[in-house]
């Protein structure tokens, strides 16, 4: 807000609508309690696609998506309201990957028969998507990766590793990026590529996470790719795949907001109830005024998002800033929110059997996704000519 | 919407045109910055004084107030715009201060009509200044235990006792006071009165206090067998409780809003006085750890205008969300890290108090750290409005006594 007017913050009467009901759907069909039951049956999936179906039947995973491909043409902000509920009870479902990676990267940068071959598909719910940007290493960095594309003719060989990629072990397509750029290049220089999960030479191997979302090891060797399989610009990747996370950043802090949301209400309704020393708990000055400052980083965090998922569609300019400042803020205050509930619930707060153990789990997952708070301040400065 | 676009060009053109050239650029255009008026008032700059005049006759010092007083009979929004508008050019409003952001809306919203055409006027023209007398020694935080007693005499009330914190007292020409009018109430929140008394009334004695930043517009106002005009009475005798709860959530919310005057400041504050200390131009600072402290504070400055932002978006829509009762607590703490930051930067050329070896700016800048340790005390201090939103927002129960 540097110097002009702020950004429209309020919901619109149809996003407060798609708020209320995906807040019920959520509540109703998708508790927190689901990740304890995937995890502990070894669910192959970890998700559900009965519920994925569902929610596309709703609109809600086709919200952004233009009409061209069977979406309902609306904004990033809209696709932010529905994410928001997601992040409330922690839904395992595939929104990271498919609607905020997968689908970001087609519509920034797909052709015209990428985005028809995959877009609708996501949009009906039957195609997940995956994009595999982190790789093994410290010196990692997901714009310069170690995954290289070997020209061979028109086309390409892949080679190398990406891990934790979110929802690969069901993936349709797998987006990966690969240096392109050729061994004695100074510079790296990537692109990115769709890969079909089930050619030779791919191998997935899943993992389990803390929090509940469902990762895989992808491994290339020697995967021929053609080169229509390049999604942007020859060589093009890093750029487009810096806007694709800041998108997803933004995303996150969405759901990171409404993560933060929940675990607030279950607390402050929990120290309402609990009596210790023959008063309720919550009467107690010490955990009020703690309960307040979270508070007041959840409106904070509020304002932020909003303001970051409007730029999205209406200031391109901002989205750089305003993404930092949206990942960063929600990052610390889900962070925060989900510790601040564990010691409010006391011992049951650190039992499997509570849920709140889950919000502190996917509160840190989400911080160390799409950049740590102290990576997106120090962006920030940049930006800011310091 | 096209009305209030319409008016916002009235309104910028009229402030462009009107406004001296040489008070462009000079203010946040909050309402306690600017000419304060009053029969005190040693205001000499021209422009600043021309610039009253034309207000006054525009109508405009007041815009949201009604006509028959010198308001301008404006709308909420039209006076936001018009407010937007001076502080798009940095100019103060025509006329400032307690009377025109506090005591008027007071009086407009419990007084009766006698008063209001007695004393709004006054107050829209920059004539009478106004003070507030809440506080006492032994009424801060819990403000309801005050003691100024008020006792009736015929058609007299009788003041006696001491208020504290009475911003500018010396410098303004009536007082509007919390007083107990009934000291055998059952609850210390009942019987309180709201009275206005003249300041050069007899038995009134002014003493100003000077804070850890030096010289400060509080004083201690005592009276001593004050005697006003039953008719002085706002409100309904005993039933001042609620008056002083509006004022105080106005007050709060004022003092929020006079931080958030100009969006971005906080930050490139503290990095030119990092540039100036240090020693080092354009680019990055040379200090990884006081980039990552400075971007915490400009991201923390950013949310919290965009916050305001949305309330007043929220308040616009005739739905006010809870958010406004943090706006105090965020807003206070926010501008001590700011003056905290730039202390750190400027190291051991942040030491001095006055005289040789210290340019004016950073001593200047010394005082206003002084002084913002205040901000979160003065109005509610932070603890209060913690008590506040635990309560109200998010209805924890009070502790057992």
């Amino acid at each position: 807000m540097s110097g002009h007017r702020a950004p429209v913050l309020l919901l619109n009467d149809e996003q407060l609508m798609l708020a209320k009901t995906a807040h019920e759907f959520v509540r109703e069909r998708a508790p927190a309690a689901r990740i304890r039951t995937f995890r502990d049956s070894n669910d192959p999936t970890g998700f559900s696609r009965q519920l994925w179906s569902e929610m596309a039947e709703l609109g809600w995973l086709g919200l952004q998506i233009p009409e061209d491909y069977d979406g309902l043409g609306l904004g990033f902000f809209d696709l932010c309201v529905v994410l928001e509920q997601s992040g409330r009870e922690l839904m395992p479902e595939p929104f990271i990957s498919t609607l905020l990676l997968g689908t970001q990267a087609l519509i920034l940068g797909g052709t015209d028969a990428q985005r028809s071959e995959w877009l609708t598909g996501v949009a009906t719910g039957e195609k997940i998507l995956a994009l595999g940007y982190e790789e093994a290493g410290a010196a990692h960095s997901a714009v310069e990766p170690s995954t290289v594309a070997r020209p061979q003719g028109d086309a390409f060989d892949l080679d190398g590793e990406k891990i934790q990629v979110l929802d690969a072990h069901v993936a349709d397509a797998i987006i990966v990026s690969a240096a392109t750029s050729g061994p004695a290049a100074e510079t790296i220089r990537s692109s990115l590529f769709l890969v079909n999960p089930k050619q030779p030479g791919v191998t997935i191997t899943r993992q389990h996470r803390i929090d509940g979302l469902n990762a895989a090891i992808v491994r290339l060797e020697g995967v021929r790719v053609e080169r229509t399989a390049i999604v942007g610009e020859l060589d093009g990747g890093g750029g487009l795949l810096e806007r694709v996370l800041q998108r997803a950043a933004v995303g996150s802090a969405a759901q990171m907001l409404g993560a933060s949301e929940q675990a607030f209400e279950d607390t402050i309704a929990y120290i309402k109830e609990r009596e210790q020393f023959g008063v309720p708990i919550g009467s107690f000055q010490a955990l009020q005024h703690r309960a307040v400052s979270v508070f007041t980083e959840i409106a904070l965090t509020r304002s932020v998002v909003l303001a970051a998922a409007r730029a999205i569609d209406d200031s391109p300019d901002e989205v750089p800033r305003l993404a930092a400042l949206a990942n960063a803020m929600a990052s610390e205050t889900c962070l925060h929110a989900a510790k601040e509930g564990i010691q409010m619930h006391g011992g049951i707060g650190v039992t499997d059997e509570h849920d709140m153990g889950f919000y502190m789990k996917r509160a840190h997952a989400a911080y160390m996704t799409f950049g740590k708070p102290s990576r997106h301040r120090q962006r920030w400065a940049e930006l800011h000519g310091y | 919407m096209g009305e209030l676009n319409a008016f916002r060009e009235e309104a910028r053109a009229w402030v462009r045109e009107n406004a001296p050239k040489s008070l462009w650029g000079t203010s946040g255009s909050g309402p306690f910055e600017g000419y304060w008026g009053g029969s005190k008032c040693e205001e000499t700059n021209p422009d600043l004084l021309r610039w009253r005049d034309v207000g006054i006759d525009k109508q405009w010092t007041a815009p949201s107030w009604p006509l028959e007083y010198g308001g301008g009979g404006l709308t909420r929004e039209q006076e936001d715009i018009i407010h937007i508008e001076m502080k798009a050019i940095g100019v103060p409003r025509p006329v400032a201060g307690q009377g025109l952001a506090m005591f008027g809306p007071v009086l407009l919203r419990y007084g009766n009509d006698e008063q209001r055409a007695r004393h709004l006027p006054a107050i829209v023209r920059g004539e009478v200044r106004w003070c507030q007398g809440y506080s006492e020694p032994n009424a801060g935080s819990d403000l309801a235990n005050l003691q100024l007693k008020a006792e009736r005499d015929g058609e007299e009330y009788v003041l006696n006792g001491q208020k504290v914190w009475t911003s500018h007292a010396n410098l303004s020409d009536w007082i509007y006071c919390l007083t107990r009018t009934d000291a055998s109430a059952p609850k210390k929140q009942i019987g309180i009165s709201v009275i206005m008394a003249d300041l050069g009334t007899p038995g009134i004695t002014v003493r100003r206090i000077d804070l850890i930043s030096g010289y400060s517009p509080f004083c201690e106002t005592f009276f001593d067998n004050v005697r006003v005009p039953a008719t002085n009475l706002i409100g309904k005798e005993n039933e001042g409780w609620t008056i002083a709860k509006a004022i105080l959530g106005h007050e709060r919310s004022s003092i929020g809003r006079s931080i958030a005057n100009q969006p971005g400041s906080a930050q490139r504050d503290v990095v030119e006085r990092a540039r100036k200390h240090l020693g080092v131009g354009e680019g990055p600072l040379p200090d990884p750890l006081l980039r990552d402290e400075i971007a915490q504070l400009g991201m923390l400055e950013e949310a919290f205008h965009l916050t305001l932002a949305r309330i007043q978006q929220s308040a616009a829509t005739g739905t006010p969300g809870p958010e406004g009762s943090i706006t105090k607590i965020v807003g206070s703490e926010l501008k001590q890290k700011r003056f905290e930051l730039g202390m750190k930067v400027a190291g051991i050329q942040g030491l001095g108090w006055e005289g040789p070896g210290f340019d004016e700016d950073d001593l200047q800048y010394t005082r206003d750290w002084l002084r913002s340790r205040a901000s979160t005390i003065e109005g509610g201090s932070s603890e209060i409005q913690k008590n506040i939103v635990s309560k109200r927002v998010l209805g924890l129960p009070e502790a057992k006594k």
